[in-house]
């Protein structure tokens, strides 16, 4: 699982020195300046937006929602990876998530962090969002608990609760070895108090056990529910190319495809630049790079099986709304869409691709960009011409839209390169499960 | 309450077997006062001790079931009772249009009470311990094994309990300040 030679000592020793000791490398430098710049560009579209309104937007009628929804379903999508290693694969007993779910839950928090942004941006008046929430109100009014919409401020806003606490639980120990290990009066005290006094006894670890298994039994079914209750978003409109039961599994697959891809985008450089490859080996990679291709294979057949319903339920609208993604004005999407996310992966089929991160990681930048464009294809494909074509339109993303989402690109890394310097990228204390116990 | 001068001793153990090992022994002594401290969770240490039962997963059922009935309370309330809306006719109460949230509640219940009860239980945030005051218990979270024998135990003996603890053959041997 982990390399050979490693002790209680060694380990501990090795991974907190990336936060202790060690330099931080050019490439750490290099990535924070450049994504610090594109954060300020997210801040700078953001007060655009605020000051004058979402008609800075290419969004019109008919596609009233564009990159923002676009946008949200991709970022929530690429967090489900990260919660299916911490939860789904330790209740599998899959002892190699012990190297990637500190670094996979990270970037599940700031993933979600990045969705939540675009549906708050896309209200119009963002500074009343708290009126999603139910609580008295001189309005006298409440939520309406019928509408997906509702049911979506909860899912994400719980989605995004409980991924902090399964963090943040994970970190604990691992925070008291930091501040047992720093030497620095400021590091000992910030770490000492996130600790909050741990200090490894028998008891507080076995609750400990029993809380964190509990919360993955509780994190499993959500990460389901969650992708769920977004493509709810969409099968309960009657647009064509939205209305269709298969949408939840096939979100759900969807968004397990995208979130490893990430994952793999963001393990295969961060190993190679720290020097990881003893704790996230080629097996790890193998090991991702198949539930890509598991995961990809299900989107395919997800793909096939829309297509299949149109034709088979005969109905005109549905007919034509597969037509139009194919061969309409935005056919090159699909195309693009089904290369990437259906041919591509067909590669992870060799085991020299799967043991080759020179490769692994080309085609998981591949899959990030199929993953968006699938959900461009079934926001704006679908709503740009549905039943009248008296009511068809064109949709155009303006510099505002695009700034706006590669400013959140920006936020995402940069929130991920603090936390590279700031607490172990891998998880310390379970790393030590791993190793032989001394003679 | 009368100070006691010392916390209790702590014994250094260098494997997760000979603490697992040592515990036994002393708990097979009579010792009930004591804590074991290691850097990774021991399977079996706990029980060890004596201690066997937790409530964690009692006060995690309870905040589940809380959030799962409240949750469908609070829309049942605002469906029907305080903001009734008829649309074509349909009933007040759509349970199944309520499921979502009363599931997202749940979870976010149960999930929040794992963590907080995790931690009300074992007393944290806990910001001092005695056993701190060891130079050498900051290796606890690295790669070293610690007894912990408590003066407050009825069989604890300055004298006595020192030379139990060393029939254990620990690496050190510390007295724990208060």
């Amino acid at each position: 699982m982990i390399g050979p030679g490693y002790t209680y000592a060694s380990v501990t020793d090795t991974i907190s020195s990336i936060v202790l000791t060690r330099p931080s490398p050019l490439a750490w430098m290099l990535g924070i300046g450049v994504s610090f710049l594109l954060v300020l560009m997210l801040m700078l579209s953001i007060a655009y937006l605020l000051a004058v309104g979402v008609g800075i937007w290419g969004i019109q009628i008919p596609v009233a929602w564009g990159f923002a929804i676009v946008n949200f379903v991709w970022w929530i999508g690429i967090g489900h990876a990260g919660t299916l290693i911490s939860a789904i694969l330790l209740l599998l007993h899959q002892e190699w998530r012990t190297s990637i779910n500190r670094f996979a839950e990270a970037m599940t928090l700031f993933a979600v962090a990045c969705a939540a942004l675009f549906p708050l941006l896309h209200l119009g008046r963002p500074w009343f969002f708290y009126w999603l929430f139910p609580y008295p109100n001189t309005m006298r009014i409440w939520p309406q608990f019928r509408s997906p919409l509702v049911w979506d401020v909860f899912a994400v806003s719980t989605y995004g609760t409980v991924s902090f606490l399964f963090w943040y639980m994970g970190l604990v120990p691992d925070l008291a070895t930091l501040r047992d290990r720093a030497r620095n009066w400021w590091a000992q005290k910030a770490y000492g108090v996130l600790a909050l006094g741990w200090r490894g006894s028998a008891i507080h670890w076995k609750r400990y056990q029993i809380a964190y298994l509990l919360l993955a039994g509780l994190a499993t079914p959500l990460v389901v529910s969650v992708h769920s209750v977004v493509s709810f978003d969409f099968t309960i409109g009657i647009i064509p190319g939205w209305h269709s039961t298969i949408f939840p599994p096939y979100f759900v697959a969807g968004a397990i495809f995208s979130g490893f891809a990430m994952v793999l985008t963001l393990a295969i450089p961060l190993r190679r630049i720290y020097h990881l490859e003893d704790f996230i080996t080629a097996r790890h990679l193998d090991n991702m790079a198949k539930v890509l291709l598991a995961t990809g294979l299900i989107v395919s057949y997800g793909y096939f099986m829309e297509t299949f319903m149109a034709w088979y339920s005969g109905n005109l609208y549905e007919m034509y709304a597969v037509m139009n993604r194919a061969f309409g004005p935005y056919a090159w999407v699909y195309w693009v869409v089904i290369g990437c996310n259906v041919l591509a992966p067909q590669s992870l089929w060799f085991s020299q691709v799967r043991s080759s991160p020179a490769l692994l990681f080309p085609l998981a930048l591949i899959v990030n960009v199929g993953m968006w464009l699938e959900r461009f294809m079934i926001v704006v494909v679908s709503l740009h011409r549905d039943f009248m074509p008296s009511a068809w339109g064109f949709y155009t993303p303006t510099i505002w839209d695009w700034s706006t989402f590669v400013g959140t690109i920006g936020l995402f890394l940069a929130l991920f390169f603090v936390f590279i310097r700031l607490l172990p990228v891998i998880s310390i204390f379970e790393l030590r499960e791993l190793v032989p116990k001394p003679e | 309450m009368k100070r006691l001068p010392v916390y209790g001793l702590l014994a250094e153990f260098s494997g997760p077997d000979e603490l697992k090992a040592a515990a036994r022994r002393a708990y097979a002594e009579g010792y009930r006062r004591m804590d074991a401290y290691s850097p990774l969770p021991i399977e079996g240490l706990s029980e060890a001790l004596g201690f066997h039962h937790t409530a964690v997963p009692l006060i995690v059922l309870a905040a589940g079931l809380a959030g799962c009935f409240g949750g469908f309370a609070m829309q049942y309330w605002i469906s029907v009772v305080s903001y009734p809306l008829n649309v074509g006719g349909r009933p007040l109460n759509s349970w199944p249009a309520f499921i979502p949230v009363t599931f997202e509640l749940t979870i976010l219940l149960a999930s929040l009470a794992s963590l907080l009860g995790m931690l009300a239980l074992s007393g944290l945030p806990m910001p001092y311990h005695p056993v701190f005051n060891v130079p050498r218990f900051a290796q606890a979270t690295r790669d070293r094994f610690f007894l912990a024998i408590e003066a407050t135990d009825p069989h604890f003996d300055r004298e006595s309990t020192v030379r139990f603890l060393e029939s254990l053959g620990p690496t050190t041997i510390s007295v724990v300040e208060q």
